[in-house]
């Protein structure tokens, strides 16, 4: 029997489950086209949005190699990268400030809304929702199409940035005015800028025709049975995520279009009292830089649980099945997203503590801003809890999830130090604040998305990921985290400014050349070990161990009734009916109950 | 050459793996699915225990090798204030975490997957979660409430005797202006900015009290042990007045003033006796993103004492005398009329 035969000994059996089924009647032929790019089904949408994440993740990672490089080996010369990128953005094969700039604005604005936003809650909004819900697809399919054509074309537009010769846009990815709003300030406020205002402009449709998407058909497609309080905790939080999106979104919006007016339209939302060093007083009075950074946050700070809030769902399902119990606390985990997402809205000026706030105002953000960390500490002990006395399967998918919920207590508690705006003055724009957001937004978030993709992989592809590439992918993705972020605590108590290219002008901040070459070097083989995860993925596409079981974890919700690679419309004949929660494991003495099953005679409802 | 060298060893770690991943894939098929999960269930169990334990020493292990490295004692009073304030945060934070990670790496490797054991049903537990509602709740009580004091106290409005100092961020630079002998800061109008005819901050000059205002770059004096309110103001675009060992930070916006005050605490040469560092200065850092040469906006300030201080002004040309040398009172007799000059038209 040759490798490949013993691998797939069993595919014969698949196709009995694997049935093909575009039962439901008015299905017409799909051709290549209406199945892989103008596709209306909700898998391969989804499939698209992690694919099109997954290629900026890569983008995005890179570019961090490329600045990490600048940081950890600031007087090196690497001709490799005057040869490949040209002597404007690597003179002598070192990066130059307008490229480092633009590097990481890039880098922030791809991971924030492309991959954490767009790659986290496209997928999994789109895989699960109908799926777990027992829909067909979701409410509207056509809208959900152009969610991700809309997506598709704000990272053309991004991309195309890449490549104009003033370079894309370099002033962070927040994009405060002035200076995003002036071209004669910065070179990558010139047409990097407006091209990344209009692809955030088409972002923010394909997040608006997602959301409202994800919230009519959680609202009105549940199956039979299927009450809200018996929904998986992935749906409620995506739920949650795309009111926040929503809600959040067109505020965004509203302040790019006012930017784009201070660019092009001579108003003064945001201009006053400027004087260009090229020698130029501008015209624009009464205008406030302030009022971009109040738009801004009000949805950078929601945008930061749009991130969260999915990878959290995600976790607790994957935790539950993996730990063979309930989760714990269901109604306290649905309470306390539900608190997080309220408070979402009331604490973005906490952003802001040091732009000559009002300190009453202040004070009030303080108190909001360290209210959030309740509901977060009560999940925190209720995944604590789940775990305890399980009987745990250390699949790739659990291991993510614990290394989440580490992640998560981290920079949860970094939070805690941030949002008490007397610390905020010292730790404010510090290797702090790096430290912690990429703790608890950026590697928690990504964990929560690969605990996503490794438990339905088989779901969105009938095979498996390669087991042992996985288990390497998860510890060195976890030790290296640590290893690059946890020493970054120091330098922001040392007050070491962030965004600076090179810190060996400074007697208070050169202190640390030895660790930003560590920190450089680990960040190197995490990235390196993220495309072992890449290649992986790509390839168990094709050949991956086939799925030969319905159900491979044993869990309860809807979408392992389905069959192994579900066609256009989810399940062949009738939508499965539900009639108990999601969580039923371990109880009455059974490994776990499907939710399509009957409440036993004598039997309780949780 | 070397970097070909590198992608090349990285290719074949990455062939290396890719084929050890494949053949332990089939092993495991041949092995049988049970025993294959059961092994690698134990040894990622142990990884686990093995992670929280080197984690917690590296945790340990870091904070050694770098607190000596982070900022010493603070030079301001109000930075004593926020030292004791992140040394109540670290505490009661530094616990929890112990505590948490602990239980989650400790709880993965206790209940990992064993044939004898079933999972306990245990979907939720009123007064479990009523605990762990209130105990964080009243945690950040106390620390809000600390928190709170301190930045009342910081924030607050600065004593009547302080001195005034207005730092302008501009790119990439420092400008300070002192009020001079009057205590009063000339108006000043950013039309009239004219680099070329000295006048950085545009100094309306047909205000009198600016006429004794002292402009300077890169370098800030300021006295010892007196309250210092600094105002803020940027020429061009969001800087961010950073003063690490001092504890204090505010931005620079154009168009809308903003303060800040504290008391220095030492001299810069008694920090230099302090630290054994001859070299020592207190640094000025622009801490908000401002555009390509915001790494390089540094600026120096010089703590002194009053004599020195006095000393340091007397020193010091007023800008007005220095863009109009004729008038400087110190060269010829005192001039009765002001000068009339064309670039103050039309302000009010």
């Amino acid at each position: 029997m040759s490798n490949e035969a013993t691998l797939h000994g069993h595919a014969a059996t698949s196709h009995d489950a694997d049935v093909h089924h575009d039962e439901h009647g008015h299905h017409h032929k799909e051709t290549f086209i209406t199945k892989y790019v103008f596709s209306q089904d909700h898998k391969m949408i989804a499939k698209q949005f992690l694919i099109t994440g997954m290629i900026w993740a890569i983008l995005g990672g890179l570019m961090s190699v490329l600045f990490r490089l600048q940081l950890g080996y600031p007087d090196a010369h690497f001709q490799i990268l005057e040869d490949l990128l040209g002597s404007k953005w690597a003179k002598g094969g070192q990066i130059q400030p307008e490229f480092y700039y633009a590097l990481v604005t890039m880098h922030g604005t791809v991971l924030v809304f492309f991959v954490l936003t767009g790659g986290l809650s496209g997928t999994f909004a789109n895989f699960l929702i109908p799926l777990q819900l027992g829909a067909r697809d979701m409410a509207s399919p056509m809208l959900n199409m152009l969610s991700y054509w809309f997506f598709w074309l704000a990272s053309v537009t991004m991309l195309s940035s890449l490549f104009v010769e003033t370079g894309p846009a370099s002033g962070g990815w927040t994009s405060y005015p002035p200076l995003s709003a002036l071209g004669d300030a910065s070179e990558g406020s010139k047409i990097g800028m407006d091209l990344w205002i209009i692809s955030m402009a088409l972002f923010v449709v394909s997040s608006l025709l997602g959301g409202l998407n994800y919230i009519s058909t959680i609202l009105n497609l549940r199956t039979k049975g299927m009450s809200m309080t018996r929904m998986p905790l992935t749906i409620w939080a995506l739920f949650f995520t795309a009111i926040l999106g929503v809600l959040s979104f067109p505020v965004l919006l509203s302040g790019f279009i006012l930017l784009l007016f201070d660019r092009h339209g001579g108003t003064s939302f945001y201009l006053s009292d400027i004087y260009i060093a090229s020698g130029k007083a501008l015209p624009n009075e009464g205008g406030s830089a302030i009022l971009y950074q109040h738009l801004f946050w009000f949805l950078g700070h929601p945008e930061v649980y749009i991130i969260i809030l999915p990878a959290m769902g995600l976790v607790s399902e994957v935790m539950s099945v993996n730990a063979r119990k309930p989760i714990f606390g269901y109604m306290a985990m649905v309470g306390s997203m539900f608190a997080i997402a309220v408070l979402a809205f009331l604490v973005w000026a906490h952003h802001m503590f040091v732009t000559g706030l009002n300190p009453f105002l202040g004070s009030v953000f303080v108190l909001l801003t360290l209210l959030i960390a309740v509901p977060s500490a009560i999940k925190v002990f209720n995944w604590l809890t789940t775990l305890w006395k399980g009987n745990i399967r250390f699949t790739p998918a659990m291991l993510f999830a614990i290394g989440f919920v580490s992640m998560f207590i981290s920079g949860g508690l970094t939070g805690i130090f941030l949002g008490n705006s007397t610390l905020d003055i010292q730790l404010h724009d510090t290797y702090f604040v790096i430290a912690h957001f990429h703790i608890v937004m950026g590697v928690s978030g990504i964990l929560g998305m690969f605990a996503g993709i490794y438990h339905w992989f088989p779901k969105m592809y009938g095979r498996y990921l390669n087991n042992t590439m996985a288990y390497i992918h998860f510890w060195i993705t976890l030790v290296g985290a640590y290893l690059i972020f946890w020493p970054m605590h120091y330098e922001g108590l040392a007050g070491m400014p962030r965004r600076y290219l090179d810190y060996s002008g400074w007697l208070s901040f050169n202190q640390f050349g030895g660790l930003n070459r560590f920190i450089s070097t680990v960040a190197m083989i995490v990235f390196a070990a993220q495309l072992l995860f890449v290649f992986n993925f790509f390839y168990s596409i094709f050949k991956g161990r086939r799925v030969i079981t319905q159900n491979p974890w044993g869990a309860t919700t809807l979408e392992w009734t389905a069959p192994i690679r579900p066609g256009h419309g989810n399940w062949p004949g009738e939508i499965p009916e539900v009639h108990r929660w999601a969580y039923d494991y371990a109880k009455d003495g059974r490994d776990f109950i499907p939710q399509t099953e009957p409440l036993g005679s004598n039997e309780s409802a949780h | 050459m070397s970097t070909l060298f590198l992608l090349l060893i990285l290719l074949l770690g990455f062939l290396i793996t890719f084929q050890i991943a494949k053949a332990s894939e089939y092993v495991g098929v041949l092995k049988g699915e049970k025993k294959n999960f059961e092994a690698n269930n134990r040894i990622n169990g142990f990884l686990m225990i093995a992670f929280l334990v080197l984690g917690l020493i590296g945790v340990y292990w870091c904070n050694e090798l770098y607190r000596g490295k982070i900022l010493g004692e603070s030079a301001s009073k109000h930075g004593e204030q926020i030292d004791t304030m992140m040394y109540i945060t670290i505490a009661i934070t530094g616990v929890v975490f112990v505590i948490t990670q602990i239980l989650l790496f400790w709880f993965a490797y206790k209940y990992q997957y064993s044939e004898k054991r079933t999972a306990y049903y245990f979907p939720h537990d009123n007064r479990l979660e009523i605990i762990w509602t209130v105990v964080p709740a009243i945690a950040l009580t106390v620390l809000v409430g600390f928190g709170l004091f301190y930045w009342f106290r910081i924030t607050g409005e600065a004593p009547a005797d302080a001195a005034q100092v207005e730092v302008t961020g501009k790119q990439f630079g420092w400008i300070f202006r002192y009020p001079g002998k009057d205590g009063v800061f000339g108006k000043k109008y950013y039309k009239n900015i004219d680099e070329a005819a000295g006048n950085s901050l545009g100094l309306i000059w047909d205000d009198p009290s600016g006429h004794d205002d002292v402009v300077v770059g890169n370098e800030m004096y300021i006295e010892v042990l007196k309250p210092i309110k600094l105002i803020i103001n940027s020429r061009d675009v969001v800087h961010d007045v950073g003063l690490v060992h001092f504890r204090q930070k505010m931005d620079a916006v154009p168009g809308t003033p903003t303060t800040m005050w504290f008391t220095p605490k030492f001299t810069t040469d008694e920090m230099k006796k302090k630290l054994g560092n001859p070299d020592f200065e207190y640094e000025l850092s622009c801490d908000q993103m401002c555009g390509k040469g915001h790494f390089t906006m540094r600026a120096v300030v010089k703590v002194v004492t009053h004599d020195e201080l006095i000393l340091w002004k007397a020193k010091q040309k007023a800008a007005y005398v220095l863009a109009f040398p004729d008038k400087d009172p110190s060269a010829q007799p005192k001039i009765d009329t002001l000068p009339k000059n064309p670039s103050t038209a039309g302000i009010n």
